[in-house]
């Protein structure tokens, strides 16, 4: 392994580490924020690998969060499945949505690309409050009892202990962080980089870029859909909220304000953009104000993100 | 009623329906034609543009006639300066890069938002129409109002079409359309062309919101629909091709009002979006729309 690689991995596991120990310190509330952060930031580093990497701009993710939220808590809802089960299905049936909405959104490129993913989210958000019956639209479903445990491994694993909640969500998150940090570091990540930079010349290299943008598709879609698997199952509840394009832009407001095309980017992003908005939220309603004036500021002067300028200035070894 | 009367009067009513989406997704398809970007604010500068002639005709009270009027005026026009300002602002200082372009609108689409929630309130609230006329037909009462829509929205179509073809302002716009550079060799004000075709586009978005105002009601959050339906109407129309767009107004228009009165809006509204995935399948350039050279 060569000098950066050691650096980077010495940083990612240092971040990891970081983040298992600050539950002994940090109050009950803080602990709560952070669980929720740590699977929004899953969700955005599902969106990175599409537009940090592939450079594909969708601004429909949440349609895969949504998939994945509902496809874990509506089994368990009416059908009774146990937690465990219910997450491994979500992950497939969040893999074939992806796999579907990709081969129809990838015939598009550029701004159309945008749209189509837009309107497929908005599509999903209307079909969730039309269902009503099934998923109880805005209100939502509050997962029953026999949800907030299951068994792992010969122990009873309590989901309503905030410490085993999140532990859960840092394994899964590490779990992602290691998975995007091998994919990135390999062929793969270097073919989506390619139709990033320059899709025609991919093209004519013999490369097949409707396939490399498939397969960037549908793994973003599936850490989306297992991002939003893990929300619903952890706080016991599945809403339409989760699908409007509101969870959209979040995606892309955390990859780009940490540093699109960064691993550690996303999480960054998540951190900050959270407890900004978790400040404003405190003095006015229009918090939402906030998000749009960061926005503009971040692509009028940091396009790079956080982590992407310093990477530019004075780290380039960061991946 | 009988199903020809309720199918004529669901017709109508997708007309009106036709007329305004008509108005805002040519906004948004001259801007994409001639700037080459999406403008996600877009459904805001019509909220905005709602919101003016809500105020306006309250600071007017008793006269709804003058109130409208006024309000037909000075509403694109405070729509049409504040994106001009947008536009030399930010999205000249990020070159109109398109994926850029859809972040910092996104941004604005918040900032208006949220300006108008903290202006305006929360809550929904009616405008006066400018007059009360009833067209009696055989089967049933209409309001005058609506179809004067119609009429409206469809001279405010000649009155575009006319500038794009017949006037010097148009044949800049459709100079910069075809080869900006060219353009700007040939002493076009390549600039002032783009920040002026986005505020029309804002401005055509605010003057459809003004015509439906006295008939739906003035909300902060009335943008997402428009938007979301003019992109299906651009996208269907094909991107930049302002006869597919118009078109494509007219079928998903009269398609929304239509299904939204036998059944329900939110199935309108999925059957629109359905639609766009299968013209995707069949065509992905959009039904008038250039096929790119690969």
């Amino acid at each position: 392994m060569t000098g950066s690689g050691k650096r980077s991995l010495t940083l990612h596991i240092g971040v990891l580490v970081l983040l298992f120990l600050l539950p002994f310190i940090l109050p009950d509330y803080h602990q709560l924020v952070i669980t929720r952060i740590m699977i929004l930031a899953i969700f955005a580093l599902g969106y990175n690998i599409l537009f940090g990497y592939a450079g594909l701009l969708s601004l429909g993710h949440a349609m895969f969060f949504a998939c994945g939220l509902y496809a874990a808590g509506l089994p368990v809802y009416h059908l009774g499945w146990e937690v465990p089960l219910a997450f491994l299905f979500a992950i497939v049936i969040s893999a074939l949505a992806a796999a579907l909405i990709g081969a129809i959104a990838l015939r598009t490129q550029g701004v159309a690309f945008m749209i189509v993913t837009l309107m497929f989210a908005q599509a999903v958000y209307l079909g969730t409050l039309y269902f009503s019956d099934v998923t109880g639209a805005d209100e939502g479903l509050v997962l029953p009892e026999h949800a907030r445990s299951f068994d792992a491994l010969g122990m009873r694993v309590d989901l309503t202990s905030p410490e085993v909640r999140y532990y859960i969500a840092l394994a899964l998150l590490s779990a992602a962080v290691l998975m995007v940090c091998r994919w990135v570091n390999g062929g793969l990540g270097r073919e989506w980089v390619a139709v990033r930079e320059n899709e025609s010349r991919t093209r004519m290299l013999g490369y097949n870029t409707f396939l490399i943008k498939l397969k960037a598709m549908v793994i973003s879609g599936t850490f989306s859909g297992g991002a939003g698997a893990a929300y619903g199952l952890l706080f016991a509840y599945v809403g339409s909220t989760f699908a409007s394009i509101q969870y959209s832009i979040d995606a892309l407001l955390f990859t780009l304000l940490g540093g699109a095309g960064t691993v550690l980017g996303p999480i960054l992003g998540s951190f900050i953009m959270f407890y900004l908005v978790d400040f404003f939220s405190g003095h006015t309603t229009a918090y939402l104000l906030a998000t749009g004036v960061v926005l503009i500021l971040l692509i009028m002067y940091f396009p790079l993100g956080v982590l992407g300028t310093l990477r530019k200035k004075w780290l380039p070894w960061l991946p | 009623m009988d199903l020809g009367p309720f199918l004529f009067l669901a017709s109508l009513e997708g007309l009106v329906q036709a007329a305004v989406l008509s108005l805002s997704a040519l906004g948004l398809c001259l801007v994409f034609g001639v700037l080459r970007v999406v403008n996600v604010a877009h459904g805001e500068f019509y909220m905005a543009g709602a919101v003016i002639a809500w105020a306006i005709s309250h600071a007017l009270p008793g006269q709804p006639l003058l109130g409208f009027l006024a309000a037909l005026f000075l509403a694109p026009l405070l729509v049409g300066l504040a994106a001009f300002i947008a536009d030399r602002a930010i999205l000249r200082k990020i070159n109109h890069n398109p994926e850029a372009t859809i972040v910092a609108t996104i941004g604005m689409l918040y900032v208006i938002q949220q300006s108008a929630l903290i202006g305006f309130g929360p809550d929904a609230r009616p405008m006066e129409p400018p007059f009360y006329f009833h067209v009696n037909f055989p089967w049933f009462g209409y309001s005058g109002y609506k179809l004067s829509v119609i009429l409206m929205a469809a001279a405010l179509l000649l009155f575009v079409w006319y500038v794009i073809s017949r006037t010097r302002l148009g044949l800049f716009m459709r100079a910069t359309q075809l080869d900006r550079e060219m353009a700007q060799v040939s002493g076009i004000p390549v600039g002032w062309v783009y920040g002026l075709v986005f505020a029309a586009g804002a401005m055509l978005a605010a003057l459809g919101a003004v015509l439906i105002a006295p008939i739906r009601q003035v909300h902060y959050l009335m943008g997402l629909d428009p938007l979301l339906m003019s992109f299906i109407v651009v996208i269907i129309g094909g991107l930049g091709s302002i006869r597919g767009a118009l078109l494509a107004a007219l079928v998903i228009g009269m398609c929304d009002g239509i299904v939204s009165m036998f059944f329900s809006p939110t199935l309108a509204k999925m059957i629109s979006t359905l639609l766009v995935a299968l013209v995707l399948i069949l065509r992905p350039e959009g039904l008038f729309g250039q096929r790119k050279p690969l």
